[in-house]
């Protein structure tokens, strides 16, 4: 069988430059997690419902799985292992264990990601900017409670860490 | 005696991994020279193959492909009743019925050869209700399609109906749920001809698992390995189905020589694996004058699918909660679990308590409403206490108070207020509020004799380092299990947590402390941590290497001086039934579970009559539950369950066509989102259980009992109309209030 | 994922240009892919149709929104996030920035776009009762130039559009009509996020004089496509007195196709169809 149609291309990943030749549809979750060994973005549907492969592209929380691989050339992506190394997303990130927002743990890459870009934007959100904020991210374990507190007493202290 | 960990919020021990991405859950997981495998699958629900097909396009040569015929052992999956095939062998029972495995390293080319395949199926007449199945429309299964029946008698219902003050009957239904865990499943085995078959995947019961492929493959235990990997959710469903894909890629692997990995894609996952058992349940309770419960006729009967699974236990479950916690002197409960040709239904927390106490609960509203009363006063009428018996006849051995436990809900919830403030606004409001609420239990750890029959064996290995492990077979799903056993270890030895490590459930290297169900993992497993922890204290103080009152440090010190000198340090516990608990499986009596958590559930919602919809306003969850043994996490358990509760009463719906479910997306089976739930408020009692770790019961499965009839008795307080079944949709109360107006 | 990926081609033409000698050279071949998130599901599903599609997402002709004194033109790429960013769209549009809003989550509103909504043609989707009440025409463009056509007129059934197969949704225009309108928008759905509706209701009347001076009223899922209700509008343009309420709903039951499906029914797609009518009269 052939090989099928492909394409070179470059953008970069958690502030690291990465080529990758492969099928122009192929889905940038899936670049991600088998080409450049990125599994930390997870797949809960392929349909672009839960949000468990959400990563930033530009900037903007998008859906991976939704995304063919030739529509990031030039982009820049961050995916939650890039978030890790981030000191303040790290404040969210220890929030989350802190407040019992993580249980099984499938939904939170993504769930962390979304909230990440939440707090970029709104800064202090209220419980219902969260709702709707995170409302494309499914979680099937914690009822989002405790998510919402995570998220709240992470921007409580990104504002004290600002305000230093 | 205070406690220096239990009842402390730790931190979830992996939870660090989990934050950052690094935790790895099976599909994260790759071998060099890996196949993917997919399975292919019966079009119809019901009939014969006459052929299969194969697309001379696809260059079949590079694939590995197994029939039944190429099963070494047994072509079943070893359960409980065994009669669900590995793979299809012929007949055709359901819809979404394995018949054929592909592997292949291109995980695109697999899926153009699966279209590839096409089988010619004769189509025989096939079941799809309740109704159908007990009047043998088609005898489907066995001689009569009925997995299972059960009777339970109390009393002597028949005589109490001429003494009754007033009859009330109800007919309920609830439909099927999908768990829905946000991580599909899969697996992945690897089969070398020596040593044999090692699995790792996303499951619940690793020697469920084990148990499975022995008889499949021909293997004796020691060459079958079972690894369990990070586990995205699981919540019933993760329980027994994941065997088939076990066996699956199995066999696969024997036959391709190669490692194989079967990961289910979301449609397929909600299509073919297990759901909730839809159930129909039908009451009619006989009440005093003064709203005394005289006697209750239940019958209870859930639709188990195309194969037995756990249909019986399920069943078994439902059946002992039905009549629920009240005192009521003349019970009859007859359950059935009938075939149909719908792919098997399975275990889902609550696991047929959720079915039986929505209709008990929905029941008791309408049997107060028709005796003009309060339902909260026609429950305090009627609550067990200690020394009451139960519908099983258990008498209850331990304090219960659940009119302290409502007191409490309604305070929370302003449960009177509202009622009363609703019952005003209503009348010109376009969107109707109501409060309502339930009161049930949940039966903690595995029925009647089930742990005894089990004896669930656990160890504990300390090494020189003083490092503590535990090894057992129960899993982390994300409820707590690696947290929780920590403490209990940390709290029995009087050392840090950070020296207690919970070993990855391997078969090769933990013993069976049972499957991680039944709400049984902390209550049961965790005080065999704790027996078996101390019998490392034991062991070390007899030897004259610790003296009471020890520190940590000489806790790591005293392992280290005993290993160098005896080798291994190790202590084991296993099941032993606390005293006086019997329970007598032919009359299907006695004590049914050794202790139970009990709880009060309000919800408030408001209704809007333009447009049916319902939603959660606020719901409170009170529970009495022993011992908390971690804040965070049993909260969390509640708050999960909770949201769970309020999908299966309000949003979730599986549509089905010819015995298939067509809505099998994440865009089309509704479940909550953030957007659609109120904070959900849980609140703990603790009166501690003598035998539970720490005085902990178990928790797991009880929050999702009480948010449905606790919703549908809210919108019946709301627009004044009761609903009768759940997902309690727009459309279903549409159909309701029209029913209502005839 | 099911679909087979070398059975398709994807290629991103420099510019519009480009993009239209593809589609004129090949009528039929090419057609537009845009944010995806509609065709990247039936992807993943392996049942997307078309085979071969040219990526327009970077391309500036379809991008930017522009305002003059008498329009406001949306180029086609502009997503659901960036119509809701638009101060001008907000305050003279609500009704499509309400719709973008309650178009699936944040997620999906960065990469879906109006364009690409529109060409999907779901009788379902959300935007389209926005633009039938607001005059919207399109500008469908190729190789040969550009023609503009009420959006009215663009779906002649279902999944069927007035458009070439060379031919792109560039531009959506929509009037500025300088009057005070009391605008109304409900989507009924499955839950209150992430849901394809039930009912879809947008309404906008000018009112004068105590009098309707100008209505307008669209239902999405209701039929098999997007529906301006004409003959609701012009009862209730003529009625008045205590009826007219009630009257205009069985005019708008009469002028709607629902189906059963297995999200809902059609009798309750009816029923609230019609109560979302009242609501939006009573606001009158």
């Amino acid at each position: 069988m052939s090989e099928g149609q492909r394409a070179t291309i470059r953008f970069s990943v958690n502030e690291r430059p990465e080529s990758v030749t492969a099928h122009p549809l192929r889905r940038l979750l899936d670049v991600l997690r088998e080409d450049l060994h990125l599994t930390g973005t997870k797949e809960g549907c392929g349909e672009g419902e839960c949000g468990a492969c959400a990563v930033l592209l530009d900037g903007e929380v998008v859906n991976s799985c939704l995304i063919p691989i030739l529509q990031v050339q030039d982009a820049r992506v961050v995916t939650i292992e890039g978030l890790a190394q981030n000191d303040k997303a790290r404040l969210l990130q220890e929030s989350f264990i802190q407040c019992g927002g993580a249980q099984c743990g499938i939904c939170t890459p993504g769930m962390i990601v979304a909230s990440w870009n939440l707090l970029e934007r709104n800064p202090l959100p209220t419980d219902k900017d969260l709702r709707n904020a995170l409302s494309g991210n499914l979680c099937r374990c914690t009822g989002y409670t405790r998510i919402f507190d995570a998220i709240k007493t992470a921007s409580g202290k990104l504002a004290q860490a600002a305000a230093k | 005696m205070t406690q220096r960990l239990i009842g402390s919020s730790l931190p979830r021990t992996e939870g660090h991994s989990k934050v950052t991405g690094q935790a790895r859950y099976v599909d994260d997981i790759s071998f060099p020279d890996m196949l993917h495998g997919v399975t292919v699958r019966s079009t119809v629900a019901r009939g014969r193959i006459r052929k299969i097909h194969f697309d001379p396009a696809i260059p079949w040569d590079e694939f590995t492909i197994v029939k039944a015929s190429d099963i070494p052992g047994r072509n079943r999956i070893a359960l409980i009743a065994d009669d669900q095939p590995c793979l299809a062998d012929g007949i055709i029972n359901h819809a979404e019925e394995p018949v054929l495995l592909l592997a292949h390293a291109d995980k695109q080319l697999l899926e153009e050869a699966r279209r590839a395949v096409t089988l010619e199926v004769d189509p025989l007449p096939a079941i799809f209700d309740i109704d159908d199945a007990l009047a043998k429309k088609e005898i489907i299964w066995g001689s009569d399609n009925i997995f299972k029946t059960f009777l339970v008698e109390k009393g002597d219902v028949d005589s109490a109906w001429a003494e009754a003050y007033a009859i009330v009957e109800g007919e309920y239904h609830t439909g099927a749920q999908e768990q829905l865990y946000i991580e599909p499943q899969g697996m992945i085995a690897q089969y070398n001809p020596e040593t044999g078959i090692t699995v790792w995947g996303s499951m619940q019961c690793p020697y469920y698992v084990h148990k499975a492929l022995m008889p499949l493959l021909n293997l004796p235990p020691e060459k079958v390995r079972v690894i369990q990997t990070e586990t995205g959710g699981a919540f019933g469903g993760k329980e027994e189905y994941p065997s088939i894909i076990a066996c699956h890629a199995a066999l696969l692997a024997r036959k391709g020589g190669k490692p194989v990995k079967i990961i289910y894609d979301r449609s397929e996952d909600m299509a073919a694996t297990t759901k909730r058992h839809p159930s129909r349940t039908r009451h009619r309770t006989a009440v005093t004058r003064d709203g005394k419960l005289l006697a209750m006729d239940i019958e209870f009967i859930v639709d188990g699918g195309a194969y037995t699974t756990l249909s019986t236990v399920v069943l078994s479950r439902g059946t002992i909660h039905a009549g629920g916690p009240y005192a009521c002197p003349n019970v009859r409960i007859r359950s059935k679990a009938v075939a149909t040709n719908h792919p098997p239904h399975g275990a889902f927390r609550g696991f047929g308590a959720p079915q039986s106490i929505f209709a008990l609960e929905c029941q008791m509203d309408r049997v107060a409403q028709q005796l003009n009363m309060p339902p909260d006063e026609f429950r305090r009428r009627n609550f067990v206490h200690e020394g009451d018996t139960l519908a099983v006849s258990q008498v209850v051995r331990e304090p219960v108070n659940l009119e302290q436990l409502m007191n409490r809900a309604f305070e929370l919830s302003e449960y009177r207020i509202k009622r009363e403030r609703f019952a005003r606004e209503n009348q010109t409001s376009p969107v109707k509020r109501g409060i309502g609420f339930a009161t049930f239990m949940h039966g903690a750890g595995f029925t009647g004799s089930g742990e005894r029959s089990m004896g669930s064996i656990l160890a504990v290995e300390a090494t020189k380092e003083g490092v503590v492990r535990v090894l057992a077979s129960s899993t982390e799903m994300g409820q707590g299990t690696n947290t929780v056993f920590s403490q209990i270890a940390a709290e029995a030895l009087g050392i840090g947590i950070d020296s207690v490590e919970v070993v990855t459930p391997d078969t090769s290297v933990v013993p069976n402390s049972g499957p991680t169900v039944a709400s049984r993992t902390c209550m049961i497993v965790g005080k065999l941590v704790e027996s078996a922890c101390l019998q490392i204290r034991e062991t070390l103080m007899l030897s004259g290497l610790l003296r009471s009152g020890y520190s940590a440090q000489q806790f790591k010190s005293a392992c280290r001086q005993y290993i160098e000198r005896h080798g291994t340090l190790r202590g084991q516990s296993q099941y032993a039934t606390p005293p006086g608990i019997y329970w007598d499986d032919d009359k299907y009596q006695g004590d049914a579970y050794a202790t139970y958590a009990w709880a009060v559930y309000v919800a408030e919602v408001s209704v809007d009559t333009r447009t049916w919809e319902t939603r959660v306003e606020d719901f409170v969850a009170v529970q009495e539950v022993g011992r908390v043994i971690n804040p965070v996490l049993a909260a969390g358990q509640i708050e999960g369950g909770v949201a769970q509760g309020i999908g299966y009463a309000l949003y979730e719906e599986v549509a089905w066509r010819e015995g298939r479910m067509i809505n099998n997306q994440m865009t089309n089976y509704i479940m909550p989102t953030s957007a659609d739930l109120p904070r959900i408020r849980v609140y703990f009692e603790e009166i501690p259980y003598k035998h539970g770790p720490g005085g902990a019961k178990g928790i797991g499965e009880l929050p999702i009992d009480g948010p449905a009839p606790a919703i549908v008795n809210a919108i019946h307080n709301a627009i004044g109309v009761p609903v009768d079944r759940i997902p309690a949709t727009p459309e279903v109360l549409m159909q309701a209030m029209e029913g209502a107006l005839v | 994922m099911r679909s087979y990926l070398p059975r398709y081609e994807m290629q991103a033409p420099r510019d519009l240009a480009e993009a239209f000698e593809l589609m004129a050279a090949q009528p039929g071949e090419w057609k537009p892919f845009a944010g995806g998130t509609d065709l990247m599901v039936l992807l993943e599903q392996g049942k997307l149709a078309h085979r071969k599609f040219l990526s327009v997402t970077h391309i500036a002709e379809l991008h930017g929104i522009e305002i003059s004194s008498s329009h406001v033109a949306i180029g086609a790429l502009n997503t659901y996030s960036q119509l809701q960013r638009n101060s001008m769209l907000r305050d003279e549009f609500p009704l499509l920035c309400q719709a973008a809003r309650e178009t699936g989550s944040i997620a999906n509103q960065n990469r879906g776009t109006l364009g690409g909504n529109i060409a999907n043609a779901s009788p379902a989707a959300d935007s389209p009762p926005a633009l039938l009440v607001y005059d919207a025409e399109l500008e469908l463009t190729s190789k040969r130039g550009a023609r503009w056509i009420p959006y009215a007129r663009f779906h002649t059934g279902y999944k069927q559009m007035d458009m070439a197969p060379e031919e792109i949704i560039s531009r959506i225009r929509l009037p500025r009509s300088g009057k005070q309108w009391k605008q109304y928008y409900r989507k009924v759905g499955t839950r209150r996020a992430q849901a394809i509706s039930k009912v879809c209701f947008a309404g906008a009347a000018e009112i004068g004089d105590g009098k309707i001076r100008d209505i307008r009223v669209a239902l999405g899922s209701v039929a098999p496509t997007v529906l301006r209700c004409v003959k609701t509008e012009a009862l209730l343009l003529k009625s008045t007195g205590p009826s007219r309420i009630k009257d205009a709903q069985e005019q708008l039951a009469a002028e709607m196709s629902p189906v059963d499906d297995f999200r809902s029914n059609a009798r309750y797609r009816t029923w609230v169809a019609q109560n979302l009518l009242a609501e939006f009269l009573l606001q009158l």
